[in-house]
């Protein structure tokens, strides 16, 4: 069994052995068989990227066996510079969401805990998987623990926001489904990804499967205007719902355009490029104004988390590699900001069970230390220089200039909104008297919620300071990529 | 002339043999829960399931009762995965009627019944064969409906099926004798060559193919023949609509195959289209009717009629334009749908009935609510139906879904990539009620007086556990049952 095998199935096996024994009355059982999982999860996806060749933009640590005869479907796993640090990084936020439900989940925690283990698997399988039809399996398979964790765990509209957030992201992925089985019956019968990469297609082809795609992808990404699910989904789910949704499952959207739409339909990807830079762009702007008017934190977050995507779906259909690697940087330390973000939403929220941001006022005087470290991601959030979220997005910035200078600078104009929302949220929440005895009595983070905050505050700082581990890895495998998109598919062309 | 060649048959005379011991043996037994005649009727059917098997692996096709009978490999696989369906039904109704009193000696003869028509059917090649298999099965099925016979929606129940299942039967075998009047035979293959000659009135064999799939319809419960689903589903005692939603699925899937296939290939350009018609509105108003309902069993009657249009989906693909290259596909997909489908359906009743023990009925879908927290393992299992009748991998339901889709659009014509757009769009409309269930298990609190009720363990939850299992291996590992189908339905195409 190789090592993404491992990394697929381990969680999920500690999620079925959790969901199998687990018990009410032993939730503290629960959750260190949990938090063992997830580490011993973790800790196996480390080889992948200290043994990774940076050199080559072939699928690294491969599989590949024969799974359905009858279509044959391969059980075909690998991972190339734009894959190997998301599958790090799904392992290690489900560490951080297994830390966080500690002691805020107390009712069903093993089932809790199961789901996110399952989950975390299933997410992996999805950035590992070289195969189309195996691809889609995992893709759809991750609907369900996150309708579950929505529906049981979430807030007070919580089964309105798991049936939107399932069907909307279902109606998308169907049409892909179409999509896959029209590439099948086109390559003579191979589902491998791989192969429809060099397959020729003609233009109305090319066009039908970019759109196809598209629905899907756009949904999970998601883009204006079909984003509406995810401020519903963020708002009613629990902390670690939310953390997952943001960190890593929005990027399997923005993962799928990568792998599907632009080199399976490289024409009609540059054909149709202007569209999607257009909703980007209105994702980037219109978006980061309606953040800017939100009363709830966790909403004003999700907003942001969609004009955040805007950047990522901007910088790729620019097609070159500042813009391609910058998305991918981009989706890396969003993941680790907008993680830190909602984790800060949930530790106000344990404490005082609120949301809105006009029930606080004055955080900082009671909880300094929870405050710095959240004027630290609202700072990354805005895209400060030093952290994380700065060079994804001045990346992209460059990457767009490259291509057009109006567009660079509407885009331009999001750090502008950015800072606005962000700076907002942190004064009306941090700053100020305090006002109310509920914040008065507010206790400042505990060792959890410190190692925590650390942790994520450490992995962003890093990024922003050093974001050279990160491009090597992609560079080689984004230029292929770029090299493959340029060239036309189109039967004789 | 055809020689006897009662090999054949063995299966059928065993089974045959066994109804009417069963029904002789119950005299004499005393027990109150008819353990005896329980076991008895359990171990024939193990019995003629292992036959079934045997013949279907020896994989050879001969014919008997001189010409009247064919052993081939998908008649025996499908009277083999028909015979274990019995015998799982019998094994979750049991507890289910014995607290109903109506555990007596005539369930399980009608039952061996109902299988023995359905075999009859499996391997039928004479229309005349057709049409007793079907009626050996169906009026067996009318008793069993009114089994209990002083409680009203039962009743009524059998009668409209009984009535409606007459008319249907009249439409089949006035089909059947227009065919039997233009090419002269009632046996299928040379039903088969006679069309084949071009030589027959056109006029009188499309009249005889309307009633044909009329009647195909009605049996299948497809729209706009499927008045009868929800009514019988509802009405029958939970056992028997299990017994009704499961075996006789996969029989009517055998005779369509028989009847439209291997006897009127060469008329696939007319049922086709009707086939279109059909599969298309059952998608549509199974979908949407099911959304509408309070009652569980009636749901999951519309959801059969929607799952039965999304099979006849895969039955529309064989034929393109005039080319049988694509037929091993298409209908290999259809009968990897029908059999996947049985598999989830047994398991969704016999949780229904193992939640309605102890003289409680189960049959609200409010009823299920809180189900995670009062039963977390059957709440699972459940799940796991659901989500399989909605075609959300990794379950058995995706596959059979995508076999039907790639049928569709391995076929390389607009028409049916727009058909395939159109059926995963109202399978999308499907995953909303399914999903309903899950909500109501999960994210309802248990209604106050569901609360305190205790959930019985036994053998039944094991066989749901291995039922419920079942969905997901399949699901995870489905290419050994698509290729058993595959290989049957090739056979049989060959010959």
């Amino acid at each position: 069994m190789g090592l993404l095998s491992v990394s697929i199935w381990l969680p999920i096996a500690f999620g079925a052995v959790l969901l199998a024994t687990g018990r009410e009355d032993k939730a503290d059982s629960a959750r260190w068989l949990a938090l063992v999982g997830a580490v011993l999860s973790f800790i196996v996806t480390i080889p992948l990227i200290t043994g990774f060749d940076t050199g080559t933009a072939a699928l690294q640590f491969s599989e590949n066996l024969l799974w359905i005869e009858r279509f044959n479907v391969r059980y075909h796993l690998g991972v190339d510079g734009i894959s190997v640090w998301f599958v790090l990084l799904t392992a290690f936020i489900t560490v951080v969401v297994v830390v966080a439900g500690w002691e805020v989940i107390t009712e069903r925690v093993a089932q809790y805990m199961g789901a996110f283990l399952i989950l975390s698997g299933l997410m992996v399988g999805v950035f590992s998987a070289a195969d189309g039809l195996l691809f889609y399996v995992f893709f759809e398979a991750t609907l369900i623990p996150m309708y579950i964790i929505i529906g049981i765990w979430g807030g007070p509209r919580r089964v309105y926001a798991a049936f939107k957030f399932f069907l909307y992201t279902l109606a998308g992925s169907l049409l892909m489904l179409v999509a896959l089985i029209f590439l099948y019956y086109k390559s003579g019968g191979s589902f491998d990804i791989a192969s429809w990469h060099k397959l020729p297609l003609p233009m109305p082809a090319q066009a039908l499967l970019f759109f196809a795609f598209f629905a899907a992808f756009s949904v999970k990404v998601p883009m204006w205007p079909v984003h509406t699910w995810l401020p519903d989904a963020h708002v009613e789910a629990p902390t670690g719902g939310s953390v997952v949704l943001a960190a890593i499952m929005l990027k399997l959207g923005a993962y799928g355009f990568l792998r599907f739409s632009m080199p399976i339909a490289p024409d009609a990807s540059r054909e149709y490029a202007w569209f999607i830079i257009a909703l980007s762009l209105i994702a980037v702007v219109y978006i980061g104004l309606v953040a800017l008017v939100q009363q709830d934190m966790k909403k004003l977050v999700a907003y942001s988390s969609i004009a955040h995507m805007g950047f990522v779906t901007l910088g790729f259909f620019v097609f070159n590699e500042l813009g391609v690697s910058g998305g991918l940087v981009q989706m890396i330390s969003h993941g680790f900001v907008s993680g830190a973000m909602f984790l800060a939403i949930g530790v106000l929220y344990d404490r005082v069970h609120s949301r809105e941001i006009a029930t606080y006022g004055g955080v900082v005087n009671t909880m300094p230390k929870f405050a710095a470290f959240a004027l630290f991601f609202t700072m990354a959030n805005c895209g400060l220089p030093g952290t994380g979220g700065f060079v994804g997005e001045w990346m992209v910035i460059l990457g767009t200039v490259q291509a057009s200078f109006w567009l660079a600078a509407i885009a331009a104009t999001a750090l502008i909104f950015g800072a606005a929302y962000s700076l907002w949220m942190y004064k009306r929440v941090y700053f100020g008297d305090v006002t109310n005895d509920e914040v008065r009595g507010l206790t400042d983070l505990n060792a959890r919620e410190f190692g925590l905050m650390a942790v994520l505050a450490i992995a962003t700082l890093w990024m922003g300071v050093y974001p050279k581990p990160f491009t090597d890895v992609m560079h080689v495998s984004v230029t292929e990529l770029l090299k493959h998109v340029a060239m036309s598919k189109l039967v004789g062309g | 002339m055809n020689p006897m060649n009662w090999l054949v048959v063995y299966p059928e005379a065993l089974l045959l043999l066994m109804a009417c011991a069963v029904a002789l043996v119950d005299l004499y037994v005393t027990d109150e829960r008819r353990r005896p005649t329980f076991w008895l009727t359990q171990a024939s059917l193990v019995a003629v399931a292992a036959m079934h098997l045997a013949y279907y692996q020896s994989g050879a096709t001969a014919y008997g009762m001189q010409g009247m009978m064919v052993s081939d490999p998908m008649g025996h696989l499908l009277a083999f995965f028909a015979t274990v369906t019995v015998i799982i039904t019998i094994a979750y109704a049991q507890p289910y009627i014995a607290s109903r009193e109506m555990l007596k000696g005539e369930f399980f003869s009608l039952t061996m019944f109902v299988l023995l028509g359905i075999c009859v059917m499996c391997s039928a090649n004479n229309f005349l064969v057709v049409y007793l298999g079907l009626e050996i099965m169906s009026l067996s099925l009318y008793a069993l409906v009114a089994l209990r016979r002083d409680h009203g929606v039962s009743t009524e129940a059998a009668m409209k099926y009984f009535v409606l299942g007459a008319l249907a039967s009249g439409f089949l075998l006035y089909g059947l004798s227009m065919m039997y009047g233009a090419t002269k035979s009632l046996e299928i293959n040379e039903v088969f060559a006679a069309i084949g000659t071009g030589r027959i009135n056109g006029t009188v064999l499309t009249f005889g193919v309307v009633f044909v799939v009329a009647g195909l319809a009605f049996k299948l419960g497809v729209v706009p023949f499927h008045m009868w689903v929800p009514d019988v589903y509802q009405g029958a005692p939970t056992a028997v609509t299990l017994l009704i939603g499961g075996a006789p699925k996969l029989a009517a899937f055998a005779i369509t195959v028989r009847l439209l296939v291997e006897g009127m290939l060469g008329l696939a350009v007319d049922w086709q289209q009707m086939m279109v018609v059909l599969a298309v509105s059952s998608l549509v108003i199974g979908n949407l009717a099911a959304i509408a309902q309070t009652n569980l069993k009636r749901m999951l009657a519309y959801s059969t009629i929607s799952q039965m249009g999304f099979m006849l989906l895969g039955m529309t693909a064989g034929v393109v334009s005039g080319n049988t290259l694509s037929a091993g596909n298409a209908y290999s997909s259809a009968m990897f749908y029908v059999v996947t489908y049985v598999i989830t359906t047994l398991g969704t009743f016999g949780l229904i009935m193992f939640l309605a023990r102890g003289g409680f009925e189960s049959e609200e879908i409010n009823d299920l609510a809180g189900l995670g927290k009062r039963a977390p393992w059957l709440a699972g299992i459940m799940t796991l139906f659901m989500f399989s009748l909605a075609g959300v991998p990794p379950m058995v339901g995706f596959y059979a879904k995508l076999a039907i889709l790639q049928a569709l659009i391995t076929t390389n014509v607009t028409g049916y990539l727009v058909l395939a757009v159109v059926a995963v769009l109202l399978s999308l409309v499907g995953a909303f009620y399914y999903l309903r269930i899950v909500k109501v298990m999960y994210f309802d609190e248990p209604l106050a007086a569901n609360a305190g009720r205790p959930v019985q363990g036994g053998g039944v939850s094991a066989l749901l556990a291995v039922n419920g299992a079942a969905v997901l291996v399949f699901g995870l590992l489905p290419g050994g049952l698509m290729a058993m189908c595959r290989d049957a339905i090739l056979r049989a195409l060959a010959t």
